[in-house]
């Protein structure tokens, strides 16, 4: 695994969190869920800060909705134990660890023949809040749902479906909100919607555990990210992983291919190596980008070479991602 | 054990039925034809009958009345697990702080009561059609103290067997048809005693009644307790054993 990572984005506060302070809403120590022989996820071990958003990412199989059912207290963990919202993960605590936390599940599975208002009254019983009607007002209204509160369920969109899956998520005030995919099989338009949701939950402070495989809603939402393909393959912020995983690099483009680039790229400060990528492209891996960019334009104008572009590299999540998972393939076909 | 997540089972289910076609269908349908049936018979009964025929027939037209309880709540009853899970309904439900044991005690109540009012409701209308329409004699050989006894205690009894019987045969099955079948069969030996009971095969007294009764309200008690055991989150999450 990629070395962790403790230093976070300054993040804004909240009631929630500083009630919470000093302690952490997940605690998983190498937990560990087989079934039968085969192993869903193996010797996981992170943490989780109250108030922060957890990216958990991974390809399909990986064992992140396993993750979450066994954290969530529906499945059993094989080995390794874990704190949920401050309590041991245990048979006996299940209960009372699934009063602290909400999961919503990829498929919102509503009961499509009550209303939405009927579905949320009726997880507001299973988890005897008092005030149903003003809670549900205000997970309704968190969700833009509140004039669609006496519609059956069956005649809601996917992604209004989804928004309500959220806003029952919300009725107990969980102290940790795990969603699993909450964006699949989403048009864009009501992805871009439950980010936005999202987004709304994390300045407020809500601790969110959220499982994805769309890279760039977990770079967007996300203070940290876990990468999943049974084992934790790595953990940090997506700047963090970037740097990890990828060298500094500069993209160089010049009008005509320069006639003796050795000369030119090789000797600059700060340029530890280059290679052609195409006529008149170069790319070159530098210990520093700002102090690499100025000395290579200077060496290039000195050359009498017409500079199209200089340009830092920019490594997505996406490419830490594929960079990760693409190991775990090769190192199985070499095994193979 | 928490009666305010048993009562949102139970709510939530009666106004899933209410809303379900198929269900009020059949819920309808099936008491229909079980009390068309004996009252069609009773009628049918020559006032000259002699008094074995009579009591013969009288039990055939009571165990009709008896095959409501025990069958309208199979259906139901065995889908009530399955079903959620085939619907993806299940797993939201088990993430809250329900157990086992209130989820299934608000699922077997929303079934027992409209089975207890569809089944007393038809038996009302069968007494008040003899009452009215049948021969004086045969009125009252039927409405009699024992029997009104016997529909009032084992209607609710057979109904207990039934729904305990068809939710775990739910918790455990992987397809609602099959379940929906089993359940129904499933339903089906204590019917076979109260027709030995009905034709004479075993003689009716007061303590075999008792004991019969005793003996399906230890298996209604036992069977939430065997229920509560057999439900198993990780198999209806997964489909494997934990």
């Amino acid at each position: 695994m990629k070395q962790p990572s403790s230093t976070k984005r300054p993040r804004r506060t909240s009631a929630a969190k500083t009630a919470q302070s000093g302690a952490h809403a997940l605690v998983v120590d190498h937990l560990t869920k087989r079934f039968g022989n085969r192993v869903a996820f193996s010797d996981v071990s992170f943490t989780v800060d109250y108030g922060e958003v957890f990216g958990f990412l991974g390809p399909n199989g990986a064992g992140k909705t396993t993750t979450v059912r066994t954290l969530g207290t529906l499945l059993t963990p094989s080995a390794g134990s874990a704190i949920v919202a401050g309590l041991p993960l245990t048979k006996a605590n299940g209960v009372e660890i699934r009063r602290r936390i909400a999961i919503m599940p990829e498929s919102p599975g509503l009961y499509l023949r009550l209303t939405v208002a009927e579905n949320l009254r009726c997880f507001a019983g299973l988890y005897e809040l008092p005030n149903t009607r003003e809670r549900i007002d205000r997970a309704l209204r968190a969700v833009n749902l509140l004039d669609r509160a006496d519609d059956p369920c069956a005649a809601l969109s996917k992604g209004l479906r989804q928004r309500v899956g959220l806003a029952r998520a919300l009725l107990s005030d969980p102290q940790v909100l795990f969603l699993d995919e909450p964006t699949s099989g989403l048009d864009p338009v009501a992805a871009r919607e439950v980010h936005e949701l999202i987004d709304g939950l994390r300045k407020s402070g809500v601790t969110i555990f959220l499982t994805t495989h769309r890279l760039e809603e977990a770079e967007r939402l996300c203070d940290r990210v876990a990468i999943l393909n049974t084992t934790l393959r790595t953990i940090g912020r997506p700047d963090e992983l970037r740097e990890q995983l990828f060298r500094k690099t500069l993209i160089v483009k010049t009008l005509a291919p320069l006639t003796a680039p050795e000369s030119v790229l090789g000797g600059v400060r700060g340029v530890e190596s280059w290679r052609r990528d195409g006529s008149g492209s170069y790319i070159l891996t530098v210990s520093d980008p700002t102090v690499a960019a100025p000395e290579i334009t200077r060496s290039l104008v000195a050359a009498g070479a017409d500079v199209l572009q200089i340009a830092e590299s920019r490594h997505t999540l996406e490419d830490v991602y594929l960079e990760l998972v693409d190991e775990d393939v090769e190192a199985k076909a070499g095994r193979a | 054990m928490s009666w305010t997540r048993i009562r949102a089972i139970f709510v939530k289910e009666l106004r899933d039925y209410r809303r379900n076609r198929f269900i009020m269908v059949t819920m309808a349908l099936m008491p229909v034809l079980f009390i068309v049936l004996p009252i069609v018979d009773i009628f049918a009964i020559p006032v000259s009958a002699a008094s074995a025929a009579l009591d013969k027939r009288i039990g055939l037209s009571l165990l009709y009345m008896l095959i409501i309880p025990a069958t309208v709540p199979a259906t139901l009853a065995a889908y009530s697990v399955v079903g959620e899970r085939e619907q993806g309904t299940l797993e939201p439900v088990l993430t809250t702080p329900i157990r086992a044991g209130e989820f299934l005690l608000g699922k077997a109540l929303a079934v027992l009561v409209p089975t207890l009012v569809i089944s007393y409701a038809m038996f009302g209308i069968f007494l008040a059609c003899v009452g009215l329409f049948a021969h004086p004699a045969i009125a009252n050989a039927i409405i009699q103290a024992p029997h009104l006894l016997i529909q009032l205690l084992f209607t609710p009894l057979l109904a207990g067997w039934s729904i305990w019987v068809g939710i775990a045969i739910s918790a455990r099955s992987t397809d609602v048809r099959t379940a929906q079948q089993l359940g129904t069969l499933a339903s089906l030996p204590p019917l076979a005693v109260t027709a030995l009971l009905s034709f004479g095969v075993i003689q009716q007294s007061v303590t075999l009644g008792v004991g019969l009764g005793a003996a399906l309200l230890m298996i209604d008690a036992l069977g939430w307790r065997v229920v509560s055991v057999l439900f198993d989150r990780e198999r209806l999450v997964t489909g494997t054993r934990s």
